[in-house]
Order: C-alpha cells, then sequence, then structure tokens
C-alpha cells in the first residue's frame, strides 16, 4: 500500500514538474479552419495551411476536413450550438443565406478592419464579391474556392462533322448534337439530372439569359421570395433538353448508373458536357490517350444578350464567441489566402480561379494561362465577367436551397421517365420549392437579411 | 420455509436500478422528449431561438403528398423485403438443418452478410446493379432499356430491397437455424418412422415448432426495415429517382440534417416511431395468437 502510494505521489509530482516547466516561451495562438473539400483538394488545402504555418510564428491554423460541404456545414452547426465551434469555417454558395440569418458569424470586413488589414474589396470580381456581399455591399464572409460553368467539347468530334469552332447558341448545340449522332457518335451530349446539375442547368442557364429564379430579385430583397422558374426561359430550355433526349442526342451519366458525366467525357464516350471549370483539371489528367478537347463558355438561345455566368464553390466564414486573440489569427490567415501568391499555389493545383484581379493579373503575368494544363481557364474569368452583374445575375439568396436543390432533381427525374409534362414537373418545383422558403421565412419572424 | 432473498427495504432495490435508469433517461428519454419538444416547435438551426408552434409541423407534414408517398414507399419496402429475407432465410436454414452435404460450409457462409456494414454491401450492390458497367449491364445488353434504376422508380426500390433482404437473409438464418436444431431428433426421426417425407415433416412438424422464432423475426425484421435502411438509401439512391426511394427514414435525415429543418425532421421521427409501435402492437395482437409456444 505504501508503495503505491508513494508512486502515486512521485507521478504527482513527476506531472506537476513538468506543467510548469513547459510555457517558458510563446507559443503561438492555435485556431480552427474546417472546411468541406476531400481527396486530392484536401491535401491542396493541407499544404496551404501549413504555408500558412510556416510563413509567421504568432499563429497556427489546424486545418480539418468535414468531408463535404454538407457535412461542414452540419458538423459547425452542431458544434456552435455545444459552444466548441471552429474559428474559420468554409461555407459552400448556397449556404449564404443561412449563414447570414444565423447570427453566428463576426462580419469579415469588421474582422480585417479591427486587426489593421487593408482589403481593396473593388478588387475582387464583381460577380464573386457580389455573390458573398450583403445588399449593401458589404463583405460578410471570404470567397476562397471559386469556380463557373463551361462547357466542354471534344475537338476531335466535332472536327468530323466540320467544325472547328464550340457552339454559342443553343441553337447551334442542337444541330450539332444531330450531325454528331448521324456521324456515328451514340452520346452526343452527357447531362445528369440531380440535385447538383441545379448549378449548370437551372443557375447558370438563368444567370446567362438574366432571367430570375426567385422574386424579390433572387431573394436578396428579402425572405418571402418565391421561385419563378416555371415561367422564364427556362422551360424552353427543358423542354429542350428532354426533346433532345427523347432522340437520343443527350444521353443521362451518373456514377449510379456506371459512369458520370465528367468520366464519360474524359474518355471520350461523350463529346459534350456542361460542367464546373474544376473538372478542368480532373478531365485533363484522365483523358483517353491523344484526345483533342476544350472549353467553352455556356451556349445561350440565339438573341439573348449575354450576362454574367454565377460563382460557385465556397466562402470562409468566421464564426462568433471566440477569442480576441483567435480572431487576430483568423484575420492573419484571410490576409494570407487574399495574397496573390497564394492565388496561384491555389489555382495551379486546383481547378479554381482567382477570385481577384490582381490574383489573376499576377498568374497570367506568371504565363499560367499560357502553359497546357492550365490552358483555357481563363475562359471561366471571361463568362463571370461577361457584363457587370445585373439585379438578377449577382447570385441566389435563398434559405434552405439545398432542398431547392433536391427538389430540382427529383422534379427533373420525374420529367425525364415520363411520369409528369416539363411544364407540370416545373410546376411541382416552384410549388414545393415555396413550401420550403415559407418554411425558412417562418423560422426567422422578423428578420431580414442583412 | 421458503428460501427467497428478499429485499426488507424498498430503497435497495430502487438504488440497484439506478444505474440502469440513469442510463435509459440518458439516451432514450432525455433525447426522445427533445424531439417532442422540437416537433412542437420551429427551431432556428443555428440555435437563435423558437417559436412555439404546437401541431403546425404535424399538420403541414401530413398534408404533404410527397410525405405520403415516402409512407407508401416504406411499406413496399417493409412488406417486400421482410417476406424476401424472411422465406429465403427459412428455406436455407431447413435445408442446411437437414445434414446436406457441406452443410457446415452453407452454415458459416450465410451467416456473413449481415457483418457487412450496410454503405459496404450498398457500395457492393451500386456496382452490381448498374446498368451500364455492372452485371445488370449484360441483362441490358438482351434487353435494351428494361433495367435502369436511374430513372425507373420501381428498378431502383427494387435494387434497394435485392440489398436489404440480401443482409437480413444471414441475420435470419441464424435464428432459424437454431431454432430447428433446437427441434427434438425423437420428433422428426417417428415421423419418418411413420412414413412422412420431407415436405410433409416441415410443415406438419418443424413449421409450427418454429412459430415463436418466426414471430420474433417478422417484428424485427418490419422494424429494422424502417430503420436499417438508411445506409443502403444513401448510398444507392440517395431517395431518388423523383422521390421513389425516399423512405421516410431517408427523408428525416434529408429534411433535418441537409434541409437544416430540424422541426420538421423531429416532427418526422415522432410519426416514424408511432408508426413503428403501432405496426408491432398488431402484430402482437393479431399474429401472436398463432404463435404455439412450448
Amino acid at each position: 500500500m505504501t508503495i503505491f502510494k508513494r508512486g502515486f505521489a512521485a507521478l504527482a509530482a513527476g506531472a506537476l514538474s513538468t506543467a510548469l516547466a513547459v510555457p517558458a516561451f510563446a507559443e503561438p495562438v492555435k485556431f480552427d479552419f474546417w472546411f468541406g473539400l476531400s481527396g486530392d483538394l484536401a491535401r491542396v488545402v493541407d499544404t496551404l495551411c501549413k504555408n500558412f504555418n510556416d510563413s509567421q510564428k504568432d499563429y497556427q491554423v489546424v486545418c480539418t476536413s468535414q468531408g463535404n460541404y454538407d457535412a461542414t456545414l452540419q458538423n459547425t452547426i452542431a458544434a456552435f450550438r455545444a459552444g466548441k465551434q471552429p474559428t474559420v469555417v468554409q461555407v459552400y454558395d448556397v449556404g449564404t443565406a443561412t449563414m447570414m440569418l444565423s447570427g453566428a458569424y463576426k462580419p469579415a470586413d469588421k474582422l480585417m478592419e479591427e486587426n489593421g488589414y487593408k482589403i481593396d474589396y473593388s478588387d475582387y470580381f464583381p460577380g464573386i464579391a457580389r455573390y458573398y456581399a450583403t445588399s449593401k455591399g458589404e463583405m460578410l464572409s471570404f470567397p476562397f474556392n471559386s469556380s463557373t460553368a463551361l462547357m466542354y467539347w471534344n475537338k476531335d468530334a466535332f472536327a468530323k462533322i466540320g467544325k472547328t469552332e464550340a457552339p454559342k447558341t443553343w441553337e447551334d448545340v442542337a444541330a450539332d448534337l444531330k450531325a454528331l449522332k448521324d456521324a456515328g457518335y451514340d452520346c452526343p451530349m452527357a447531362i445528369n439530372i440531380s440535385a447538383n446539375e441545379s448549378w449548370q442547368l437551372m443557375e447558370q442557364f438563368s444567370a446567362l439569359h438574366n432571367q430570375p429564379i426567385a422574386t424579390k430579385n433572387n431573394g436578396y430583397d428579402g425572405l418571402d421570395a418565391r421561385l419563378e422558374v416555371n415561367k422564364t426561359k427556362f422551360v424552353q430550355y427543358v423542354t429542350d433538353l428532354k426533346k433532345w433526349y427523347d432522340a437520343g442526342l443527350v444521353k443521362i451519366k451518373s456514377k449510379d448508373l456506371g459512369q458520370d458525366m465528367v468520366q464519360a467525357f474524359a474518355t471520350g464516350t461523350c463529346q459534350l458536357i456542361l460542367t464546373s471549370v474544376g473538372d478542368h483539371g480532373t478531365v485533363g489528367r484522365t483523358q483517353k490517350e491523344g484526345m483533342k478537347w476544350d472549353v467553352a463558355e455556356l451556349p445561350v438561345y440565339a438573341g439573348t444578350e449575354r450576362k454574367n455566368s454565377l460563382v460557385g464553390g465556397a466562402s470562409l466564414w468566421v464564426l462568433s464567441g471566440k477569442s480576441d486573440a483567435d480572431y487576430k489569427g483568423a484575420a492573419a490567415f484571410l490576409n494570407f489566402i487574399h495574397d496573390p501568391k497564394t492565388a496561384l499555389f491555389w489555382s495551379t493545383n486546383t481547378g479554381y480561379i482567382p477570385v481577384t484581379k490582381s490574383g489573376f493579373d499576377f498568374m497570367k503575368s506568371n504565363g499560367f494561362y499560357d502553359k497546357a494544363p492550365y490552358k483555357g481557364r481563363e475562359v471561366a474569368i471571361a463568362s463571370l465577367t461577361a457584363s457587370e452583374p445585373t439585379e438578377i445575375t449577382r447570385g441566389i439568396r435563398l434559405g434552405n436551397f439545398t432542398q431547392i436543390r433536391a427538389e430540382f432533381g427529383t422534379q427533373m427525374q420525374a420529367i425525364f421517365a415520363n411520369k409528369v409534362s416539363v411544364q407540370e414537373g416545373l410546376d411541382a418545383l416552384v410549388k414545393n420549392g415555396d413550401a420550403i422558403l415559407e418554411r425558412f421565412q417562418q423560422t426567422y419572424p422578423g428578420k431580414t437579411l442583412p | 420455509m421458503e428460501k427467497r432473498v428478499t429485499f426488507s427495504k424498498w430503497t435497495i432495490g430502487i438504488l440497484f436500478a439506478v444505474p440502469q435508469l440513469i442510463l435509459i433517461f440518458t439516451f432514450f428519454y432525455w433525447p426522445a422528449g427533445q424531439a417532442v419538444y422540437w416537433s412542437l416547435t420551429l427551431q432556428q438551426p443555428w440555435g437563435g431561438g423558437n417559436i412555439w408552434v404546437g401541431l403546425d409541423n404535424f399538420r403541414s407534414i401530413l398534408s404533404n403528398a410527397s410525405y405520403w408517398d415516402s409512407i407508401t414507399a416504406s411499406m413496399i419496402f417493409a412488406g417486400i423485403s421482410t417476406g424476401l429475407a424472411m422465406t429465403i432465410a427459412l428455406v436455407l436454414a431447413a435445408l442446411t438443418d437437414r445434414q446436406l452435404a457441406g452443410s457446415w460450409l452453407y452454415r458459416v457462409v450465410l451467416i456473413w452478410p449481415y457483418g457487412i456494414a450496410a454503405p459496404a454491401l450498398a457500395l457492393a450492390f451500386r456496382f452490381i446493379l448498374a446498368p451500364e458497367a455492372g452485371f445488370m449491364a449484360v441483362v441490358n445488353q438482351v434487353w435494351p432499356g428494361s433495367w435502369d434504376p436511374g430513372l425507373d422508380g420501381t428498378d431502383a426500390m427494387a435494387s434497394i430491397i435485392i440489398a436489404f433482404s440480401w443482409k437480413y437473409v444471414g441475420y435470419n438464418f441464424i435464428f432459424f437455424l437454431a431454432a430447428f436444431q433446437a427441434i427434438p431428433r425423437s420428433l422428426i426421426e417417428a415421423a419418418a418412422m411413420d412414413g412422412s417425407g420431407v415436405i410433409r415433416r416441415f410443415w406438419d412438424i418443424q413449421f409450427p415448432l418454429i412459430t415463436p422464432t418466426i414471430f420474433f423475426l417478422l417484428v424485427i425484421n418490419i422494424t429494422e426495415s424502417f430503420q436499417d435502411s438508411f445506409g443502403i438509401v444513401d448510398i444507392m439512391t440517395a431517395g431518388g429517382p423523383a422521390n421513389a426511394t425516399n423512405l421516410m427514414v431517408y427523408k428525416i435525415y434529408s429534411d433535418g440534417f441537409k434541409g437544416l429543418d430540424y422541426s420538421g425532421a423531429a416532427a418526422q421521427s415522432i410519426i416514424l416511431m408511432l408508426l413503428i409501435i403501432a405496426l408491432t402492437i398488431v402484430q402482437f395482437r393479431f399474429i401472436e395468437r398463432r404463435v404455439h409456444y412450448r
């Protein structure tokens, strides 16, 4: 018994002395950053964090991947309710409205100002800044990974039908798809119709054609916004897609069926797809040997005055309830990310585009867009800056938009399975989507979007 | 003089029960109570506040046509997958019990599926049943367009039923085999000497004697098919196409966690709980009468 006691006392004394001995010099302030990217992209984020930690001695960011965007938001909410939230969190584009009403953040512009960083907000591409800014133009979060949708086309296949340029209008696309089919291509164009494709099929299409998705300027002017995609040019678009699908010109490709559309394009199975510029690297790495392909801006209907496309991706939010030291670190981290050199690192290693003009210029001056694997990505910038953002093309600010996207997938599947007509399906999308919006509005009574 | 341990004071009994009660309270009654409270309010996801709305959440769910579709889909799924999993397991167990050549091997192998996690087996079945790349691609080559779970709701429902039944065949098999082996050999041998064949012996002796096991598995299978289907649906169909496989438990997840509608999801989970309780009561009330306990 005494031996045990003595041993215990010695252990305790040892523990005490180590505890006293450690903090002789200042430890760097550690703070958490949660993000929603995985695989290759997560490794790039880890490198980015390491670069930040190596660049100075005062702060240390601990970067943790939560797997995907949905899980990041869910876990952050759970952590926030338990008072254990990270300091910085990456929230995807459509979570913006939810974040703005959460009351759980520290405005990014205020944070930077308080900590003595001068950020030139006019340096951001307006299409990107306006998506994340309040209606008054204040930046509540920092744009991080940004992309937009592009059309990928197979040059070899188009050469067979005597074309050397990508189609610019949907009328041209229709003719080309027909020609490709006649030339023996089994899958002229691939699409998918799950919730994820709401982005390129509905949101980007509507922005390019300056068509609203919802009233109240896509929700920027109030929580009482309601969907109206069942009476815009989008109806015509879905009707055409369905017609081309029935004629065998458009095929549905998804992972559940065996091959997603990016794989279908990279292997040369399908000749035309619409997807994010973020897939540019993937196609380049996985393409069939010797296949010639390029990217172009998404087509528009003939006679349309083309507007800017929408930014996709995520922004960085700083959450409330942390210490001043944490906020100093967060500000330093955001400043680091804002640096053009970081933009070059980030875009080189991912398919994402730079978010500031200075970042873009820095990359151009470095010859980034002249080299083979990255050539073509500048089309994304051209698409994003095709016009000044209008009241409608600055973005979408709707509550629970994730659920509306899910509803989009549901109704598109019903339409393509011939269960309902195009108009019936889109009417149902609007009806069910409005119920989601109404519920969101009821959850936040008396609150308004900043 | 009866020798029995008795407690003079009931407080001692309570004290012994306390650890268990605390566990049940913390992990069952408290969360369930929380769910009931949430279902009667509108919760802001970030915890900024809530509003008492009474039964509004239930009203809006029950007046939603897509929720009734979800209930129907869950019922169809529960009925068919329970039937399949139990029938196949029963046949396999009966055959294994007959000590056919190699039955020891079947005994081991047939238990494995239950040991595989739902998402893993769903991934495997997603590949097997993929219309363009997997095993079913062969079928599609013979009859083009006959199998398309990406757009055809019936095909998608069939996929998740197959995957779920496959898993539960293993579970049911263990219980059926144990039940068969608990039947005294002498009964079966006596019947055999009286000249009854295999099928006759099965229906007249074995089947009636294992009805308690059948009843137990029926209750468990139906309950599990409402709850344990989540991993399979999530990986294989994500509720699609066009909500054809949006089972109740998956809808709770997607509305609650993806849609951040905590109150609506809480209300749905209350409804699901009541439904399972009701189904179980019905089974005990009407089916258990036909069960013979020894």
